[in-house]
């Protein structure tokens, strides 16, 4: 199971109702349905990934994010989940409280843009940066709203929003000091579970 | 129960081949929502495929407005058409044949066989004609019971429609949750709108104004309403196909005369032809009384009118996952049609996968072939579907 598939699932309660915006092959609902009991739906917009969440038994409905989400009512799912989707929308801003409408907790998880080999690229090469993980140029992109974790953390207090936990992954076990000691610089992936304040 | 041949050498090889309807007679009233029975009837069936021994791997094809049971293959090698669902039915096509047992009827009030307003009415002897009682898509589900019964099908491994096909599926899943596995709604509707509603009315006053219509006993009157009904189907044809797509196919090309200056020979576009050639051949093969029984089913139709008009709380009566498709150029059973009975399955917590089909071709699209999309997602989802003996609920 992917790492970050992992920290998900220890977010998600058993038995509960979970939807995946840009769910990709729908391998993360699998493995929540299969090791939490969740009833999921998976929302995308490529037909490729739909296929492939067909093949994988899951529930998948055809949906632009970026048209927003109206068709769901307010709290009618435990969690709403986002995995590394909500640098390539129109508003995450917006999509960010949407996704506290519909659902009761949320989880995003993003690419830190401030990781020290995205600002090594900028500085040094003074290009865009381009990696194994964020693999396009800056035209064809589709991570139109980079952001860094400092920048996430000031989105979620301008938003009044309540991090319930905040998980920080890099690229190995060996870098886990340095991502403690500096996150914004050390850390790859930041995951973030999310709730309104009441 | 299949009639493959397997001398035939001009069929194409990926079809079921040579294919012969049976009818099965029902003797037991059927009670029907307009208050009234039927006494007796005949329905007319096609089976593909071979059926397992658990008879766990069946699949019901429920037909649309101008469909019958002829689904699938020819009736001779010299059939010029094969059945009208051709393209996805048969070998390694999306309803496999190779895995699936696939059963489909004309319905009751059709006009291909089935007890219909053509059919002659027991009690007196008469053609039943404007007689012949008003019926709605749960009476045909329920009739279609009957046949699973006859036929030793306690449950569907799926049950399939299109448009109003797809509006039985779905009375299916509501009414007998016990008795399908999943059910495929392509490019449907929980009820018509209002300028839905709207063309089927032109239509059917089309047909009503046509002098030859006797109120619908012309049958008796040894004629015909074929102006009416073949102005009908023109006016279903263009609902039934986009702009684009009538405009890629035809254009404003010309089939005879000129716009050349001094000529007063009269034009004709292409279309124009076409489509009187479509209502000709239709208003010959097809009865007026159907016609409007057909489409008044279509538009009496409304999934959640017994459910406290909540569509979510209908669905929460069904036990089975469901495929929805809808194509883009689709106007008559428009993908928002789609998307509300996906939102409402989500209500209600049932499985279910959407997919939303980039297409030309109109309402008729779920028909055409040569859409790859539309082929992968529908063949994806039905080897999906497990046909082991407990296996159609999951």
């Amino acid at each position: 199971m992917r790492i970050d598939h992992k920290v998900i699932k220890d977010w998600v309660a058993p038995n509960s109702r979970v939807l995946d915006l840009g769910c990709g092959d729908g391998s993360l609902l699998q493995q929540l349905t299969a090791s939490k009991n969740i009833h999921g739906y998976g929302i995308e917009i490529s037909s490729e990934n739909i296929l492939r969440c067909v093949e994988n038994g899951v529930n998948v409905i055809e949906q632009n994010i970026d048209q927003g989400l109206s068709n769901f009512d307010d709290q009618s799912f435990d969690t709403v989940i986002m995995s590394q989707t909500i640098q390539t929308m129109h508003h995450p801003d917006k999509v960010l409280m949407e996704m506290l409408r519909v659902g009761r907790q949320c989880i995003i998880t993003l690419p830190n843009f401030g990781h020290w080999k995205a600002r090594w690229y900028l500085t040094v090469k003074g290009r865009m940066p381009v990696s194994d993980l964020l693999p396009f140029e800056w035209y064809n992109t589709p991570n139109i709203h980079f952001c860094t974790i400092h920048d996430f953390d000031e989105l979620c207090k301008s938003l009044n929003l309540n991090i319930v936990n905040r998980k920080i992954l890099g690229t190995s076990a060996n870098t886990r000091f340095l991502q403690t000691l500096n996150p914004n610089l050390f850390g790859v992936t930041a995951l973030y579970r999310l709730t309104k304040k009441l | 129960m299949s009639d493959t041949a397997s001398e035939t050498t001009a069929l194409p090889e990926d079809s079921v081949g040579i294919v012969a309807p049976q009818t099965f007679e029902f003797d037991q009233p059927l009670l029907l929502a307009c208050g009234r029975t039927l006494d007796r009837y005949e329905l007319v069936v096609e089976t593909y495929g071979t059926l397992n021994a658990e008879a766990s791997n069946a699949i019901l094809i429920c037909h649309a407005l101008s469909g019958n049971h002829h689904a699938a293959g020819y009736h001779s090698t010299d059939d010029r058409k094969p059945g009208w669902w051709e393209h996805y039915i048969g070998p390694n096509k999306p309803l496999d044949t190779n895995k699936f047992f696939i059963v489909c009827l004309n319905n009751l009030g059709g006009c291909h066989g089935s007890t219909g307003p053509a059919s002659i009415n027991p009690a007196t002897g008469k053609v039943w004609g404007s007689d012949f009682p008003n019926l709605r898509v749960r009476d045909w589900v329920h009739s279609q019971v009957r046949l699973a019964d006859r036929l030793g099908i306690q449950k569907w491994a799926a049950v399939v429609g299109g448009s109003l096909g797809a509006m039985q599926a779905m009375r299916w899943a509501l009414e007998y949750p016990d008795r399908l596995g999943h059910c495929v709604v392509i490019a449907s509707a929980m009820k018509l709108t209002a300028q839905n509603i709207a063309f089927n009315q032109t239509a059917r006053q089309a047909i009503m104004s046509d002098p030859d219509f006797f109120d619908g006993d012309y049958l008796e009157k040894d004629t015909l309403p074929k102006g009416g009904l073949s102005i009908a189907r023109m006016i279903g044809h263009i609902t039934y196909l986009s702009d684009d797509g009538m405009g890629k196919k035809f254009g404003r090309d010309l089939r005879s005369g000129s716009f050349e200056r001094g000529l007063e020979e009269p034009v004709e576009f292409q279309i124009e032809s076409y489509l009187r050639y479509q209502g000709k051949t239709f208003s010959k093969s097809f009865d007026a009384n159907t016609y409007i029984l057909m489409t008044r089913a279509l538009d009496y139709f409304d999934l959640a009118r017994e459910y406290n008009d909540d569509p979510a709380e209908a669905f929460r009566s069904a036990k089975c996952k469901f495929l929805v498709i809808s194509f883009t150029s689709d106007w008559r059973f428009a993908p928002e049609r789609s998307q509300e009975i996906v939102t409402a399955l989500m209500r209600a917590d049932r499985d279910v996968v959407y997919g939303e089909i980039e297409s030309v071709y109109g309402h008729d699209a779920f028909l055409v072939p040569n859409q790859q999309r539309y082929w992968d997602l529908f063949s994806a989802y039905m080897q999906g579907i497990d046909v082991s003996l407990d296996g159609s609920s999951n």
